[in-house]
């Protein structure tokens, strides 16, 4: 709670306005943070958060307003005034030297010397207080950092901003790369560095965590203060309402969805231990928490990883197979690891797009051309489709914010349109509004009846505006496969029986509304085993909990 | 309208550009007899070589690898068409020349996909072991060949054969035009640069890497064969000691015209400009007088100054 609010903000910022060209990304944005208190800070993608808080950090220059920390003008004019100034920023992507001592990453860039020489005795007794501070005496000083945990690795990096005296930290989506476990911790580091009296500056997607650990919260949304309030006193759906500007039951929508065929069948498969049926007009869940091991269990059904005994099954297919026949077979993957793995960030959106399947861009003959104006042509209707944000289908991936990158990915298996669509934690680390979407089109996906695919107006909620654009129509360029390899041809005609059909989705996700929100039936993976699958209305949150973290047997 | 989009997404107007700047500077320097035909064919031949080896460097710097054998292929296809020489015709020693060479570049290939040990060092271990069987199977010496069509191939076309310019520059022009294609009209291509930018994406994607690697790599020393038959046309004898360090100018000339040693970025028409600076200041230093090491240094300060200007344009 908020108390003492005659005292001055440890930080505060007052009608800052910050103008790219023709976009305002900030309008008169107030925003303040008292010491000895946690300010969430939400919006959506877009919103203005890393404007605001590249403004904080130096790297950006307001257009207008005032700063102040402890009552004292702030006007940095780059990073480094920033961190001298007492600001320190913990980013999702650590900032850590791996091959140094956790002591030498602490001192990192101030280093106490005396005529020159390191004082390492000075150095230990730095790093030693700032641990101690944190309450973690349990990471010693003469660790490596790469060989820490994620979580221990963002604990040196909160120590490295305490012991060069920061009065506001920043922490920007902290908990995308922690274990449960860890997060609990983090929480608990939090609130004790509250009650030494820093001010801190929360960042996240997740409302969950926003209602646990903040005291107070500013929504941005499309640039402008849109609300802020006392978080205990706020419910999450009003949280959410407000960075979306509508209510939040739009979320989820859910069509009427008739289970038919099957068309992936695993028995008994290691790693993973896991039988299960996916079907044609379902969304089948895998819940879980972080290294349960359902990553590798969809990168063996890919055919990304060995399988180690165990049957697959794929529409007519059986056995294992690679990536390239796993599409042939109408499969495709979203990969977790959007930047690592999912996409090519230097290649274009087209590109992107089109890369499983360029053979109906090309022409007839020779075979093995592709025309650039073709894919060109095939993405741009996808851009428009799912309202991706980008200049055209020419501007390189790693320009676009996370969502419209993940609508990219997500593109790419419409683009092939696979029947059976793997979807590995689909809506981590994007906007609230592209996670709508993507809920919508798994919707879509899943229940369509009609020849094409299925219409955003078909959905009976009415659906999602940026979803409103040109329909699915199938008369983009679509030629045969050149009859000289059967696979190729069996793989084709399989497709095309497929067209227009309801696809299947086998979905992974950490965040658990969200499975009981999209999926029919949903199993839990524990300790790298797949529990049997239950209807989704079977399930409760704390149920999933219970499960995924082993805490009684499946019964 | 079209051809200038093209141009400045491969990042290859730059290098035009630059071009056509180290030609204006020595032009100034030197006077109008810089420009004439004899010497533009001049420069045309000496750029030759070095860019028939580049354009398969090009595809194999797009795919995220690099080949530093070369030099080593380019002496192993001189010996070899002057071996086959002596007893047949020169299309049967070009083609064998090419053949060996593809060869090399095909181990090259299954050595990195399938022992999975970069290519640079995969590479670096095939330059020595090729230059090694080039001397062996030369023991030691210089091959002595009939004259042939061969030697022809970059002879001066006043007095040779060849329709304006020699044969072996419209040869060149037309590997360019066809490479240029390939990389970006066709599948391989499209995939080459997916494979560059994120190798694991590719893989999600159901690239084949190893095939798409194996080919790229035989198809880049087929060239660096073919380079060696060019050579073979300079000296008109099979040298197993020729080439040391050709590999270098050869990455650098893909390096200035625009690509990237991370992978999936590279363009034809910027290598062959980055190919053409070499051998302009190469001549043109030696037409001003100036001596070897201030070309060197000129040299070394363009590769440094074409990255430097490249990343600085990329940040900005």
């Amino acid at each position: 709670m908020v108390e003492a609010v005659s005292e001055p903000p440890r930080f505060e910022m007052r009608g800052v306005r910050k103008v790219f060209g023709a976009t305002v990304a900030l309008d008169e944005v107030d925003f303040a943070v008292r010491s000895g208190e946690v300010c969430a800070l939400v919006g959506q993608n877009g919103a203005g958060k890393s404007t605001l808080m590249g403004i904080l950090a130096g790297a950006l220059k307001p257009d207008a307003g005032v700063m102040q920390i402890d009552g004292a003008p702030y006007a940095p004019r780059h990073p480094l005034d920033a961190r001298q100034a007492g600001v320190a920023m913990i980013y999702q992507e650590l900032s850590l030297a791996p091959h140094l001592t956790v002591m030498e990453n602490i001192v990192l860039g101030v280093e106490p010397t005396r005529r020159g020489l390191l004082q390492r005795d000075r150095i230990r007794q730095i790093a030693v207080a700032a641990l101690t501070e944190l309450g973690h005496q349990d990471i010693s000083p003469d660790a490596i950092v790469g060989d820490l945990s994620p979580a221990g690795q963002q604990l040196v990096e909160i120590a490295r901003a305490l012991a060069s005296g920061c009065r506001v930290l920043v922490l920007d989506e902290p908990t995308s790369s922690l274990t449960h476990g860890d997060v609990r911790t983090l929480f608990d580091l939090i609130g004790r560095l509250k009650r030494q009296g820093h001010a801190i500056v929360y960042i996240s997607h997740f409302i969950e965590e926003v209602k646990e650990v903040s005291d107070r919260f500013v929504v941005l949304r499309d640039g402008r203060n849109a609300g802020d309030g006392i978080t205990a006193r706020t419910r999450a759906e009003e949280i959410v309402g407000l960075m979306v500007g509508r209510a939040l039951d739009d979320l989820y929508p859910r069509s009427a969805r008739a289970r038919s065929e099957a068309i992936l069948t695993v028995e008994d498969l290691v790693p993973g231990s896991a039988t299960f049926t996916l079907h044609r007009g379902e969304v089948f869940g895998i819940a879980g928490l972080l290294g349960a091991g359902r990553t590798r269990l969809l990168r063996t059904i890919f055919g990304l990883e060995a399988v180690t005994s165990g049957r697959i099954r794929v529409a007519a297919y059986s056995g294992a197979a690679t990536p390239h026949e796993r599409w042939r077979q109408s499969m495709g993957m979203l990969s977790e690891d959007r930047s690592g793995e999912g996409l090519a960030r230097a290649l274009s959106v087209a590109d992107n797009i089109t890369v499983t399947k360029l053979e109906p861009l090309g022409l007839t003959w020779p075979a093995f051309t592709v025309l650039p104006s073709r894919q060109d042509a095939a993405a741009a209707r996808w851009i428009d489709r799912l309202a991706i944000r980008c200049s055209g289908p020419r501007q390189a991936v790693a320009q676009l914010s996370g969502g419209n990158q993940q609508k990219v990915a997500f593109a790419r298996l419409l683009h092939h349109d696979v029947d059976a669509l793997i979807l590995d934690e689909p809506t981590r680390g994007i906007d609230v509004s592209s996670k709508a979407q993507i809920y919508q089109l798994i919707d879509e996906l899943v229940s369509a009846t009609d020849a094409g695919l299925h219409p955003a107006a078909h959905s009976p909620r009415g659906g999602d505006p940026g979803l409103k654009g040109p329909r699915y129509d199938n008369t983009v360029v679509r030629r045969p496969f050149p009859p000289s390899l059967k696979l190729r041809r069996t793989a084709e005609a399989l497709a095309k029986a497929g067209q227009g059909r309801q696809k299947a989705v086998l979905l992974v996700s950490s965040y658990f509304p969200e499975l009981l929100g999209v999926c029919d039936r949903i199993a839990v993976m524990s300790r790298g085993r797949l529990g049997p699958a239950r209807a989704a209305g079977d399930w409760t949150e704390h149920a999933l909990l219970m499960e995924a973290s082993g805490a009684h047997a499946a019964s | 309208m079209r051809l200038r989009r093209v141009l400045t997404e491969s990042g290859a107007a730059g290098v035009l550009g630059g071009l056509l700047a180290v030609s204006l500077i020595f032009g100034a320097l030197i006077g109008p007899q810089f420009f004439r035909a004899a010497n533009v064919e001049l420069m045309a031949r000496q750029t030759v070589i070095v860019a028939v080896a580049a354009l398969g460097m090009t595809m194999i710097i797009v795919s995220g690898g690099i080949d530093l054998s070369v030099g080593s292929i380019v002496a192993l296809s001189t010996v070899v068409v002057a071996l086959v020489l002596r007893a047949h015709g020169p299309a049967i020693a070009t083609a064998a020349a090419v053949a060996a060479s593809a060869a090399c570049g095909a181990v090259n290939g299954l050595l990195i996909t399938q022992l999975r040990v970069v290519p640079f060092i995969v590479t670096l271990g095939t330059m020595l072991l090729v230059r090694g069987a080039a001397k062996g199977l030369a023991d030691e010496r210089r091959i002595e060949a009939p004259i042939t069509w061969i030697n022809d191939l970059l002879r001066t076309a006043r007095d040779g054969r060849g329709l304006l310019l020699p044969t072996g520059i419209w040869l060149t022009v037309a590997l360019a035009i066809l490479v240029a294609l390939m990389l970006r009209y066709t599948r391989f291509g499209r995939h080459l640069f997916a494979i560059g930018s994120n190798e694991r994406t590719a893989r999600l994607c159901g690239v084949r890497i190893n095939r798409r690697k194996c080919a790229v790599y035989t198809i880049g020393a087929a060239l660096a064969g073919l380079a060696g038959v060019m050579e073979f046309s300079k000296l008109s004898v099979g040298d197993p000691t020729v080439a040391v360090g050709l590999e270098l100018d050869v990455i650098a000339a893909v390096i200035i015209g625009g690509g990237s040693l991370l992978g999936g970025r590279g363009s034809v028409v910027g290598t062959l400009a980055g190919a053409a600076i070499m051998a302009v200041i190469q001549i043109g230093c030696s037409q001003q007088g100036l001596p070897n090491w201030v070309q060197q240094i000129v040299t070394g300060t363009i590769i440094v100054g074409a990255v430097a200007l490249d990343r600085w344009r990329q940040t900005t």
